[in-house]
């Protein structure tokens, strides 16, 4: 995908991690990661993590690396230390010169069967405005989304919530409990603080956001800032 | 702050430029408007030609007018040629004109040249503290002061509803719909290129307006998106607004980065903002018009259950499945109502919702049931489908060789009465309980004169011409009133 331009202005993706990191700064519930610059620091890093266990997924994350996936940059389902010293490794060689600065991040395998989509987006005519869909492979094909203009109230993000076609997801599902509404109330009302205390935002992306045992959780993010 | 926009739609005394003695011509159509509805100030015409129009002198200029500059005139109605109408704002300001509404063409929609002179009128305007409605636009109505200022018809009764519009086709549907349902306008302006006055602004005025209860828009562009969204969300807290937007359709997603920009289309924006700010957007100018005059005549839901009462099964199921496609639910009946209308009806009844007669009522158990469905405490609204099945049969014998022998005088003024009667008891429940029961038939559509819609037009009451356009109204009623109390408005 192409960079946005917006009034002149130049925008820049940050990695995953740092975009993690810049989120859950806020209040953004992310699955839980462990991120470092070589094996070891990562590794230092898990074995402190109170809420990180195994299996794992380690990626390879840099402001230049668009397309982890595709690369073999993603590696899922690490089950003990032993896997994932040996995938840090092999991560940390598969970088390019060209990926510029790069970094491991370590996060946990989370498995739900539902997928949301949630968002920030600096629209020309209304400023910033934050979405909640559902997501997964279909999202844009769906387009079960909706919007609000940044910031929101409580009464707002459950009117969100509310007007999803998807209704049926968001009960109980496959033997999932149902949503627990108010955590993606939370979710939204933090993406709106990541807004106001970051005004060089441009978009950012918490996709796919899984429920998880009906509980929200960011398993990537993706921060678009300008310059 | 809002700008008050009295000297608009309740100006003291009008001058008409442009009055012509042809009647093709936009200022004697305008001259002969504003005569007709009954326009009590005065009324001074202005034109080329000496001599009378309409039986009233025109004047060769506003400086031959025998008024100085304390006078009571307000308004300016501008039909004249774009050439010549900076000249008329400078010579109106100088009797006290304080608005000015310009019906004429050759602005902005007419080229670059058009655009220079449109800008040219507004700082004229500003410059001499005037309102600017219009350029481009058909006029201005306001039904309290019996004023349609208007280069085209039509006028429409008085009533709650007051409209707005970048188009001026949509006011008159909207004015043409008024008068066929009844339920009247108070003012309506053609906002044409909007040069100075937007649409916000006059929604703005009409929340401050005790004469409105509902404001109607229809609207294209949005400039100023945030404030805008701002200015919205204060209006819908005063009183609702219903807003149409045409082009809706041609919006795309924008070229962007992230997915959530690439799912942001223009249109699921400006959903998101109508939702945000407690818009209620309709889908197209006729069920803006229907919901805004549910709005106007019936009291406001307090949640989404909803009784439906009809006299036959079709119409009954019909408005049931046209809930499944809205918000609204359509509740099992509680088990005191079930009962109170075991007594009044044969074991037969379908003794759940929708409540359907199975034609076994006498004279006053359709009222009797409508009264006890909107006075249940865990009824939100009342659909009711009962008008009809008489009025039909007795249009029938009316019209027949029979008539009026062999007792069928007797029988058609009683089936008559009764679509009458079951028409003002929805209307007086509706009135004495605070809930809201919609009335849905057809024959307000194909047969508006007959005794049912006859009489809830004559109350100024919205009779919808289907269970589906009911329902669908009252969805969007409910969503805002949902709206309202979720933020204590």
């Amino acid at each position: 995908m192409l960079s946005a331009c917006y009034t002149g202005d130049v925008s820049v993706t940050l990695s995953e991690a740092e975009s993690r990191r810049l989120v859950a700064q806020h209040g953004v519930a992310v699955s839980p990661f462990v991120t470092g610059d070589s094996t070891a620091a990562v590794l230092a890093a898990m074995s402190t993590h109170q809420q990180l266990s195994y299996p794992v997924v380690a990626k390879l994350c840099g402001r230049r690396i668009a397309h982890k996936s595709e690369r073999g940059l993603v590696r899922l389902q690490i089950n003990d230390q032993q896997s994932l010293q040996a995938h840090c490794d092999d991560l940390l060689a598969a970088a390019k010169p060209d990926d510029g600065d790069v970094e491991l991040l370590v996060t946990s395998m989370e498995r739900g069967n539902r997928e949301l989509i949630a968002g920030l987006h600096n629209d020309p005519q209304f400023g910033l405005v934050v979405m909640l869909g559902v997501g997964g492979v279909f999202a844009e094909a769906f387009k079960d989304v909706t919007f609000r203009l940044a910031p929101i109230t409580q009464a707002d993000a459950e009117e969100m919530i509310g007007d999803l076609s998807a209704q049926a997801l968001l009960g109980e599902f496959r033997g999932e409990p149902a949503l627990h509404r108010q955590e993606l109330v939370e979710v939204l009302l933090a993406l709106c603080e990541v807004g106001a205390a970051h005004r060089e935002i441009m978009s950012v992306d918490l996709n796919p956001l899984i429920l998880i045992n009906g509980r929200p959780v960011a398993v990537d993010a993706l921060v678009e800032i300008s310059q | 702050m809002t700008r008050d926009l009295k000297a608009l739609f309740e100006p003291r005394g009008i001058i008409v430029s442009g009055v012509s003695s042809h009647p093709g011509k936009y200022g004697f159509v305008a001259l002969h408007n504003l005569l007709t509805s009954g326009y009590r100030g005065e009324i001074f015409s202005v034109g080329r030609e000496a001599g009378e129009v309409l039986g009233r002198p025109v004047f060769g200029s506003i400086d031959e007018l025998p008024e100085g500059p304390d006078s009571t005139l307000d308004l300016l109605l501008i039909c004249t040629p774009a050439a010549v109408n900076e000249q008329l704002l400078r010579a109106a300001a100088a009797k006290g004109v304080r608005a000015a509404f310009v019906a004429s063409g050759g602005y902005r929609e007419a080229g670059s040249d058009g655009l220079a002179a449109e800008q040219s009128l507004v700082a004229t305007a500003e410059e001499l503290g005037m309102l600017l409605a219009g350029p481009n636009g058909q006029g201005v109505i306001s039904t309290p002061a019996r004023m349609c200022a208007q280069i085209v018809a039509p006028y429409a009764p008085r009533g709650g509803l007051s409209l707005a519009s970048q188009s001026g086709n949509i006011i008159s549907t909207w004015l043409n719909l008024s008068s066929h349902f009844g339920v009247g306008i108070s003012r309506s302006v053609s906002a044409g290129n909007a040069a100075q006055l937007e649409v916000i602004d006059y929604l703005e005025w009409f929340a401050e307006d005790p004469e409105t209860k509902v404001s109607v828009a229809y609207i294209e562009t949005i400039q100023q998106g945030r404030a805008t969204f701002e200015r919205l969300r204060a209006i819908s807290e005063k009183k609702p607004i219903v807003v149409v937007k045409g082009g809706a359709s041609a919006a795309g997603a924008r070229a962007a980065a992230s997915h959530t920009g690439a799912l942001a289309g223009d249109d699921a924006i400006f959903d998101g903002m109508c939702r945000q700010a407690g818009v209620i957007r309709a889908n197209d100018p006729e069920e803006a018009f229907e919901t805004a005059a549910t709005l106007a005549t019936q009291p406001l839901p307090k949640g989404n259950r909803v009784v439906v009462v009809t006299s036959a099964g079709g119409w009954g199921v019909a408005a049931v499945d046209a809930m499944a496609r809205t918000g609204l639910d359509p509740m099992p009946l509680p088990e005191d109502l079930k009962a109170a209308i075991d007594d009044l009806l044969p074991p037969r009844w379908s003794r759940s919702n929708p409540i359907d007669t199975v034609g076994a009522e006498t004279r006053d158990t359709l009222p009797t049931i409508l009264e006890l469905a909107a006075g249940h405490p865990d009824v939100d609204a009342v659909v009711f489908l009962g008008i009809g099945i008489l009025s039909n049969t007795a249009a029938m014998m009316r019209q027949g060789q029979f008539y009026p022998d062999f007792g069928l005088e007797r029988i058609v003024n009683f089936r008559e009465r009764q679509d009458s009667r079951y028409a003002k008891a929805a209307v007086d429940i509706a009135e004495r309980t605070g809930t809201p029961v919609l009335v849905a038939t057809e024959l307000a559509n194909t047969r508006p004169q007959t005794p049912g819609p006859a009489t809830l037009r004559a109350a100024g009451v919205m009779c919808h011409t289907s269970a589906g356009r009911a329902v669908r109204s009252l969805d969007q009623m409910v969503r805002h009133a949902l709206w309202r109390s979720a933020r204590g408005a």
